[in-house]
């Protein structure tokens, strides 16, 4: 069944026009990656998604519901949830408190403080350091976590991996995959090629805020993907 | 002995100036705005308070308890009607409306009050007069102990209410990023609302104080937004505690400076208030590290 | 397709401009004194508009002080005057006097972010305002009059304070004007429209802000020093009053910040107000800070910033306007 539902989108900065009549759907339980290069239009879309840019025609809908005009923090308590690129932690607010801060929308699931520190281990040491202190890689785990605490059905991950060591990307990709391995939707942006084709089940490629290829991940060819990407290709 | 008598009482008057203080550190601290109508809001919570007391008789303290409510609405509503515009439109914005809205305050007052200068010093009993005398030349007042207790217990409350409350977290988290807030489900609306009620509260019970302590007049709002900001400035803008110890020493700069001359005692509160402005936001090169 | 400066309609209206002055000259000549005491009030009004303007328009300075400088203009022509300079002339030097101080308050004043800024001045003005009160020689808390004036015959009088208000009113929006159409004047655009993009691409902020600074500070002393020419006798709670800073950022405000022509249009506009509600007391200013509240959220542009976006219109040449091939224009 259909969970998200874009329908001809358009989102605009001033004058500089950022997504183009996009339109894709996502089945619930599906991860999807958005890729593309920078200024294509991914950190918009998800932006407009979630609720915090304002589009300027089209519509956004979930699981039937025309969200396109609601603000941001209600669409949470419908269940999307998006971790913005730059992981936007609380500074002065402790790893706890920037989890709990983020539970107020009470919707049923398995997601609490607790669970969220069983998934990234650790974190369980550094409950009471504030966001600042942390590295980077804990900041993206609590980033992640605390998208999970409001129990989202429609989970948005914005480029987790920007800035950190793949080491380190590793790890989180690892914690990752139990949280999809759930039956969770995700519908993620990644700048590397291979991690997007390989933990998703579906690609979305985006060139200059349009939608320039769309496919199955296993069935897509690695080269074709690369030049849709660079945009060497006219779209089909 | 009588300089020391003159601090203490400078500690006590300062306890005033760091409550009327509060509502603007507050609104500073969360949405980055100085209400250049704060002084108005509070002298317009005194006439609140005084409107009651004249029409029912009860005493200025059960007074102020009815005007808290009506001031915690109006708080709340002057953020959704006026200010939250002013914040989308740029940084001199919120300070241009709110300098017009001061100016609104005031002549209202003055048409719905005369000019005539007033007082609640005679409804709140026999604290305002009370004090002893304690060894060697201090005076303490009853009145004075009051506000300098409700002060520490005020900031004492907030500062509780930032760090261990489940809204003064979202409070604080809005406040450093509004955009990530909404993105957890918090309503950044209510939460700027709800922080200028707050410190409309706040200043509500500054303007009591000044009523219990002193006289007002529906042109004292600029002085006292005046005082208010000093004491911001001087404690450090953006540190709640900042606030209360700014006060207090705003209040002893006036009280030491007026032994050196009776009319030089505003004027010494402006100078340390330059002073403090000049080394630690002027200097360049050479200002001292703004503590965050 | 080439960069104009001047189009038909600006060089109509700057001519149009300087024949206004001239017949303003004339207006002693030909009217009574009440009627030339108001216009010297107007003039007043245009030049605090056009520095207040200056700050906040084109430098993005907040003032809610500038009543420092008036009052160390009236009161520095009181003061000169008492110690034996003919009035005229210390007119001019209290004038002069007010740009002098206004230098070192920038030294500390214009590192100041907006908040401060705007509070800081206003405390300097009360600060003056005290040290004015505690000088029996100044005439203390009760005010002084200007009694060497008293040499004149009153309409000779009023006309010498007109044409001087006038001279001061051409002064300072024709340096205005210049500066505003020098590259120093482009550059005060870009710092008002992004100063972190302007000051990276080597626009030399602190420098112009400073200027515009001193401007206002020689200006808005030049006010004070026509106040106490016009009306005779100052105090300090009058002269030092923020009720100044209030005219000012009406006038600013509805008129149009950040244009040229729009604190002079704010000027007349609370001037026609000013004489009609006469009596108006509270409810007039009532209006007043509500207006100015209600053009600082609705309106940003006042009502000639609204009048030039809408109507591409400029009557005084101080921006650019890139002319294509056909004939076809678009102001810049």
């Amino acid at each position: 069944m259909t969970l998200l539902k874009v329908d001809a989108l358009d989102c605009r900065y001033g004058l500089l026009q950022a997504v183009r009549r996009v339109s894709f759907e996502v089945e619930a339980g599906e991860t999807v990656a958005l890729i593309g290069a920078n200024g294509a239009g991914k950190t918009t879309l998800l932006r407009a998604i979630a609720g915090v840019h304002r589009p300027n025609g089209g519509r956004v809908e979930l699981d039937g519901v025309d969200i396109t005009t609601l603000p941001a923090h209600r669409r949470v308590g419908l269940g999307i949830a998006l971790v913005p690129e730059g992981r936007r932690l609380f500074p002065s607010l402790t790893v706890e408190e920037n989890l709990r801060v983020a539970a107020s929308p009470r919707r049923p699931g398995r997601w609490n403080v607790r669970s969220v520190l069983d998934v990234f281990p650790m974190l369980q040491q550094r409950r009471r350091t504030p966001a600042a202190s942390l590295s980077g890689g804990e900041q993206q785990a609590v980033a992640i976590g605390r998208a999970l605490m409001s129990n989202p059905r429609l989970l948005l991950l914005d480029e987790v991996s920007l800035g950190l060591a793949p080491i380190v990307v590793d790890a989180v990709y690892r914690s990752l995959a139990g949280i999809l391995s759930e039956g969770a939707t995700v519908l993620l942006v990644e700048q590397d090629l291979t991690r997007a084709l390989r933990v998703a089940g579906r690609v979305i490629c985006m060139l200059e805020g349009r939608v320039v290829l769309e496919g199955a991940a296993a069935a897509l060819d690695r080269d074709h993907v690369v030049s849709a990407y660079f945009g060497l290709r006219k779209p089909a | 002995m009588t300089l020391l008598n003159a601090a203490l009482q400078g500690v006590f008057l300062g306890a005033f100036y760091a409550v009327l203080a509060c509502g603007l550190s507050i609104m500073f601290g969360v949405m980055r705005i100085i209400n250049l109508a704060h002084g108005d809001i509070a002298v317009f919570g005194a006439y609140v308070v005084f409107v009651i007391v004249e029409h029912t008789g009860v005493s200025a303290f059960v007074a102020f308890a009815a005007a808290l409510p009506v001031m915690v609405v109006l708080g709340y509503l002057l953020q959704l009607t006026v200010l939250e515009r002013s914040l989308k439109s740029g940084i001199l914005t919120p300070l241009l409306a709110t300098f017009g809205l001061s100016i609104v305050i005031q002549n209202l007052l003055q048409l719905t009050f005369s000019p005539d200068v007033r007082s609640l010093g005679g409804s709140a009993g026999a604290l305002t007069t009370a004090s002893w005398q304690v060894t060697g030349g201090l005076s303490v007042s009853a009145l004075g102990i009051v506000v300098l207790v409700v002060a520490v217990l005020v900031f004492g409350a907030l500062q509780l209410f930032l760090s261990r409350t489940r809204f003064g977290w979202m409070m604080r988290a809005t406040a450093e990023d509004a955009d990530a807030a909404e993105l957890v489900g918090i309503n950044s609306r209510h939460v700027y609302a709800s922080a200028t009620a707050l410190a409309v509260a706040t200043a509500a019970l500054g303007g009591f104080f000044l009523a219990i302590r002193s006289v007002f007049d529906p042109v004292s709002g600029p002085t006292q937004l005046i005082f208010a900001f000093e004491a911001v400035v001087i404690g450090g803008m953006g540190s709640l505690w900042g606030t209360l110890l700014g006060g207090i020493a705003l209040g002893v700069a006036q009280t030491l400076g007026a032994q050196v001359h009776p009319q030089f005692s505003v004027m010494a509160g402006h100078l340390l208030f330059l002073v403090v402005l000049i080394a630690r936001y002027g200097g360049g090169r050479i200002a001292l590290r703004v503590a965050r | 397709m080439r960069v104009a400066r001047w189009t038909r309609t600006s060089k109509l209206f700057t001519g149009g401009t300087a024949a206004v002055a001239v017949a303003l000259a004339c207006v002693p000549l030909v009217f009574e004194s009440d009627l030339v005491q108001k216009l010297t009030t107007l003039l007043i009004l245009v030049l605090l508009a056009a520095m207040w303007n200056a700050l906040a328009g084109y430098g993005g300075l907040l003032s809610v002080g500038q009543q420092a400088f008036i009052g160390i203009g009236a009161y520095g022509t009181v003061f000169f005057a008492d110690h034996g300079v003919t009035p005229y002339l210390a007119m001019v030097l209290a004038t002069l006097l007010a740009g002098a101080i206004s230098l070192p308050i920038s030294l500390f004043a214009l590192r100041l972010r907006a908040a401060q800024f705007a509070i800081g001045m206003w405390v300097i003005a009360e600060v003056m305002s005290i040290i004015v009160r505690l000088d029996q020689n100044l005439g203390a808390g009760t005010g002084i009059s200007l009694i060497q004036m008293n040499q004149y015959e009153p309409n000779f009088r009023q006309a010498y304070t007109f044409w001087l208000a006038l001279a001061f009113t051409v002064i300072f929006l024709v340096a205005l004007f210049l500066l505003l159409r020098s590259p120093l004047g482009a550059s005060l655009q870009a710092i008002r429209d992004d100063e972190d993009a302007a000051r990276s691409l080597g626009v030399r902020v602190a420098a112009r802000k400073r200027l515009l600074f001193v401007l206002a500070g020689f200006g808005c002393g030049a006010a004070g020093v026509l106040v106490v020419a016009n009306t005779l006798f100052i105090e300090p709670g009058s002269v030092f009053s923020v009720q100044w800073s209030a005219y000012m950022i009406f006038m600013v405000l509805v008129g149009g910040l950040g244009t040229f022509e729009g604190p002079i249009i704010g000027a007349i506009l609370l001037f026609a107000i000013q004489t009609t509600f006469t009596q108006g007391g509270p409810w007039y200013l009532v209006g007043l800070g509500a207006t100015a509240a209600l053009f600082a959220l609705a309106l940003p542009r006042g009502l000639w910033g609204t009048v030039e976006e809408r109507l591409g219109l400029r009557l005084l040449p101080v921006g650019y306007r890139v002319v294509e091939a056909k004939g076809e224009e678009r102001a810049a």
